[in-house]
């Protein structure tokens, strides 16, 4: 297919402001443009044409099952869209919120934080929360500064060391070391949860926090997560939630009462906001008493009917331009006002129902990194079909596409060998998590017969394997005429 | 309500299949006493119910006002067809293109971007998008940092005051030393941060500040608003090492803050030191051209502690919204378009004769202005009369209480310039 | 280089000691693992290391592995072509795709690294 660069012709235009109305303007030559504008000339057609084109392209959750694990991917229910679109909230300027002159235009999506803000802290059993960080990993990296924040002010010993599992997400130790913590890696178990005793050995003084996801990426519970937030206490560290795998036990438990003091949630995950090909996400935080005075600025406060902004003194500053990804926050806001309390634990029941069921008609043939049950989701391993017929996770993967379905997250966590990780979510039906199954075995039995035939996988997709070590050597990322 | 869809029936079924007897054997791992009974929050609603709850809520705004609010954020028009193909399911319900062979769309759309983004700024590549244009500024800081192995990074008084402050807070636990000046200090500066049009609306040609910063092994990374570059110098030209944006201002709703778009781009020799995700063009085996994502080994989920950055979501459907829209512009449409703001806000300007302009040189889409009376009680006189006169600068601590930051995008017809000077004119007497 | 005559590093580097100017590369093994190199990041010349320090960075697509100076000493060569050439290390590792040279190197380290033979056991225990 043609880039937008190889289409269109000179002079040919789509959509044009009107023409001026008032004198034309110049500007001096020194700030001028002095380079060509080498945009696309392309009709309204051409560009619909070529983006409907490049739409079909995609696998998305609308069209497929896409049990990619640790993403949350579920459905996103039309109505938040319809939602996130209303002009009261769309064409709303930020900076109304910023003056006092302004405030009271904006007193509508004022409340959509407030409240979401409350609910969250509700549901996450906390203090307070704070809807600014825009991304999961950008929660994380408020998190840390919140807690390097707290123990400053504490002026007690320096703590410099986060202690973070060896099957955590990547963004744990990355958002750790921008926040100026040096990590120090908690090993797995052979159940494949937190060895307790190495834990217990790496605690001290010097650690300012433990950052945990629980269950793990290993769909795992952490059994002893009430043990190991006593600990942290007892040595003076605080304990860091990361919600990306909170739609297992959502409306269940909350991480406040597990014990941890600072968290934050993946809203495109657990309350059902699209992922939009990587993002925008949301990665709202919640905190306990101990970190509120250090969240960022300004905070969104009730006062008496009207709702209005408030600076703390001890903030650790601003991590947003305003309130973060607000239309984001806006469609979670209105699942969780959907759903309700009710809803929420069905939401958890059936992720954890389907995650088992999977497991449940696959671990004969494709053997589970741990045994036992699992919560949202499972981690499988293609390991014995590697060493035996030469049939690796990628292998799968792409076989899996040929059969209409979304391939599972693969190598990851980086503990499991050859790791297929499924999370089914609880928006899908028992007919599609069979089909799926079929496939797998499907392609379980290819393995052991008709290996070659895996290899050449994808064959239905628009491009067959593509040749990474190339466009690595290439570099060709830019189309630029 | 909810939008699970596992029915009483299947559920029994379906717990014989996994060999436990009820739903709540799935969940004895989690301790007793650390189950939560009941939640303090309202009912869940039906969907009629919602719908109405919700527009409810969004006509306690009052999105209606004739604007001239901008300071970094601006009211520009989005053509219908942004909305329509950015709409499309298949693009907003897909997840990161780990699996290039079934995400060439977005790919695709990604490199598209990419090439789009270096043809404005005149840099040679861009990243996949960063969250906002504060956001890519404090990525532009710590690149430049570990480009030039030095920690001292100079923030010119052109720069967004919001931005200058996320860039201090998401800075506080790194190496970075960041301080005010608009010069490079020599010996161990990374970079200087300027933004162009500055914050308060002057246009500045950063040439000779760029050439100062390479004179003492510093490099200069320049702010830009993209809508301005139909018209104005780019950073490319006046020789930046690194540009960054808020993309807000091609194909996004102001949206009350959120979600924008984070522009980053630079010289192709520091590439992989750039943070982000990065499309790239190669082929398949058959010789077909196909985009996988590269350089990956430099990401959080590969590289982990000694990734470049966090980040992972990023705001990938925000910078396909800016790739349809600067599609739909086109060559012609962009330079049109910057020319309106230009020329618009030039007649607004000299209409306001009452008042005093402050920007020193030529300005773009928005100038500031110091009035006769407060700012903040002009703009709540003029909110009477159904406009958003601009940004008190007092606000922001960028000014006087009697200052104004006013913006003026292609929107605004003459007959409501007229209108909005003499309103002003009348309030702020 | 004949691998038999090699020192090793658990972090699977090679290295030898041609009348002291020492010739570092990563291992068979460490390579099997990247898969296709596409990036090999250098050291400056007089770099000044300690044991264990980052002395490269060599990447593939789904991988980025740092080397590390399996002794102190100090970088008085790098090998260039690699920056055009990383995958010159798939096909040579123990020869045309060496990384780096070091000077002045703390011989005690050297001495305690592993032989080809306790090296080929310590594979075993990794596989």
């Amino acid at each position: 297919m043609k880039t937008i660069f190889e289409m269109g012709a000179p002079g040919r235009h789509a959509v044009m402001p009107a023409p001026l109305d008032v004198p034309a303007a110049s500007l001096p030559d020194a700030v001028k443009r002095d380079t060509p504008l080498a945009l696309p000339e392309l009709s309204e057609l051409d560009v619909v044409r070529h983006f409907t084109q490049l739409s079909r392209r995609n696998f998305g959750v609308d069209s497929h099952y896409y049990p990619l694990g640790s993403c949350t991917m579920k459905y996103n229910p039309k109505i938040m869209e319809a939602i996130g679109a209303l002009p009261g909230f769309t064409r709303l300027h930020p900076f109304t919120a910023m003056t006092d002159a302004y405030r009271k235009i904006c007193q509508g999506a004022l409340e959509v934080v407030c409240e979401m803000e409350r609910l969250l802290a509700e549901v996450s059993g906390m203090t307070a929360a704070c809807l600014q960080p825009m991304a999961g990993a950008h929660g994380e990296l408020t998190g840390a500064l919140l807690i390097a924040a707290y123990h400053k002010a504490q002026n007690g010993v320096l703590r410099d060391t986060l202690l973070i599992p060896d099957s955590a997400h990547g963004t744990n130790p990355a958002s750790a070391v921008m926040a100026g913590f040096k990590t120090v890696t908690i090993p797995s178990n052979a159940q494949g949860v937190v060895d307790f005793d190495a834990y217990a050995a790496l605690m001290g003084e010097h650690v300012a926090g433990v950052m945990l996801t629980c269950p793990n990426t290993h769909g795992l519970f952490e059994p002893r997560v009430a043990d190991m937030a006593l600990l942290a206490h007892e040595n003076g560290a605080l304990m860091y939630y990361d919600g990306a795998n909170l739609n297992a036990i959502v409306g269940r438990c909350r991480p406040g009462d597990l014990g941890f003091d600072v968290m934050h949630f993946n809203l495109h995950k657990t309350f059902a906001t699209p992922h939009g090909m990587g993002g925008p996400g949301s990665g709202a935080i919640a905190v306990g008493e101990r970190l509120v005075p250090f969240l960022p600025n300004p905070r969104v406060v009730k006062d008496g009917g009207t709702y209005t902004l408030q600076d703390s003194a001890q903030s650790i500053g601003r991590i947003a331009p305003f309130f973060g990804n607000f239309l984001v926050a806006l469609r979670a806001y209105a699942y969780l006002r959907a759903v309700g309390a009710e809803g929420l634990k069905t939401v958890s029941e059936n992720a954890v129902l389907n995650a088992n069921y999977v497991l449940a008609r696959l671990r004969d043939v494709w053997r589970p990194a741990y045994d036992g049950l699992c919560m949202h989701e499972c981690v499988l391993s293609a390991a014995t079909f590697a060493s035996k017929h030469g049939i690796r996770a990628l292998d799968v993967a792409k076989a899996l596409l040929d059969r209409g379905f979304h391939a599972p997250t693969v190598y990851f966590p980086l503990t499991v060998k050859e790791g297929l990780m499924i999370e089914p979510t609880e928006t899908e039906s028992r007919e599609t998590l069979d089909a799926f199954c079929d496939a797998m075995l499907d392609i379980a039995r290819l393995a052991e017969t008709d290996a070659d035939v895996l290899h050449q996988a994808p064959r239905t997709m628009p491009v067959g394997r593509l040749n990474e070590a190339q466009a690595a050597k290439n570099l060709d990322c830019a189309c630029t005429g | 309500m909810d939008w699970s869809v596992i029915s009483g029936t299947e559920k029994r079924l379906m717990l014989n299949a996994v060999g436990v007897a009820d739903m709540a054997s799935l969940f004895a791992v989690v301790p007793e006493a650390l189950r939560v009974n009941a939640l303090d929050m309202p009912e869940g609603m039906s969907e009629c119910c919602l719908s109405s709850y919700f527009e409810g809520l969004a006509r306690r705004n009052c999105a209606g006002c004739v604007s001239f609010l901008g300071g970094g954020y601006y009211d520009h028009y989005i053509p219908a067809a942004v909305d329509a193909l950015a709409g499309r399911s298949e693009f907003f319900t897909a997840y990161t293109p780990y699996q290039p062979e079934c995400s060439q769309g977005t790919l695709q759309a990604i490199y598209e971007y990419q090439s789009m983004i270096c043809r404005i700024t005149d840099m040679e590549c861009a990243n996949a998008s960063l969250y906002d244009g504060g956001t890519a500024t404090f990525e532009s800081a710590i690149m430049a940092a570990r480009i030039t192995g030095k920690s001292r990074v100079v923030v010119h008084d052109s720069l967004h005051p919001v931005w200058r402050e996320m860039l201090l807070t998401h800075a506080s636990g790194s190496a970075l030393t960041i301080e005010d000046g608009n010069e490079p200090v020599a010996g161990d500066t990374a970079c200087v941060i300027a933004q162009n049009p500055a914050f308060p609306g002057t246009l500045q040609d950063f040439s000779e500040l760029a050439r100062r910063c390479h004179d003492v092994g510093a490099l200069l990374v320049l702010a830009v608003n993209p809508v301005s570059l139909g018209l104005v110098k780019t950073p490319g030209a006046m020789g930046a090492d690194i540009a960054v944006a808020e993309g807000q201002s091609v194909g996004l709703p102001l949206a009350f803050g959120g979600p924008y778009l984070g522009i980053l781009a630079t010289r192709k020799a520091h590439i992989r030191k750039m943070p982000g995700r990065i499309a790239a063009a190669t082929t398949d085996a058959a010789g077909r051209r196909g985009f996988v994502l590269t350089l990956q080994a430099r990401e959080q989920h590969i590289r982990r502690e000694k990734a470049l950055s966090n980040i992972c979501s990023n705001q990938a459907l925000c910078a396909l919204r800016a790739l349809i829209h600067l599609c739909l512009l086109g060559k012609e449409g962009l330079r049109e378009t910057a020319r309106a703001c230009h020329a618009k806000a030039e007649y607004l300007k000299a209409k306001l004769d009452f008042a005093e302009v402050l920007n020193a040189g030529p300005t773009f889409n928005e100038f500031s202005v110091r009035l006769p009376g407060n700012a903040e009680a002009v703009t709540a006189a003029m909110l009477e009369k159904k406009y958003l006169a601009g940004l008190p600068l007092q606000a922001v601590n960028r000014g006087g209480p009697n200052d104004l930051l006013i913006a003026v995008t292609e929107k605004r017809t003459r007959v409501e310039l007229d209108a909005f000077a003499a309103a002003l004119r009348e309030c702020a007497a | 280089m004949n691998p038999d005559t090699l020192k090793y590093t658990e972090e699977h580097e090679w290295i030898v000691n041609l009348d002291g100017i020492c010739i570092i590369g990563i291992t068979e093994y460490a390579v099997d693992e990247l898969g296709e190199i596409t990036f090999v990041e250098l050291p400056e010349i007089g770099k000044v290391l300690e044991r264990g320090e980052d002395v490269a960075v060599v990447e593939s697509v789904k991988a980025a592995n740092d080397v590390y100076a399996p002794v102190s000493g100090t970088v008085v060569e790098v090998n260039d072509i690699l920056e055009m050439e990383p995958d010159l290390i798939n096909r040579d590792c123990y020869g045309k795709g060496w990384i780096v040279k070091m000077k002045d190197i703390n011989e005690e380290e050297y001495n305690e690294l592993m032989d080809a033979r306790s090296y080929r056991g310590y594979l075993k225990t990794v596989e």
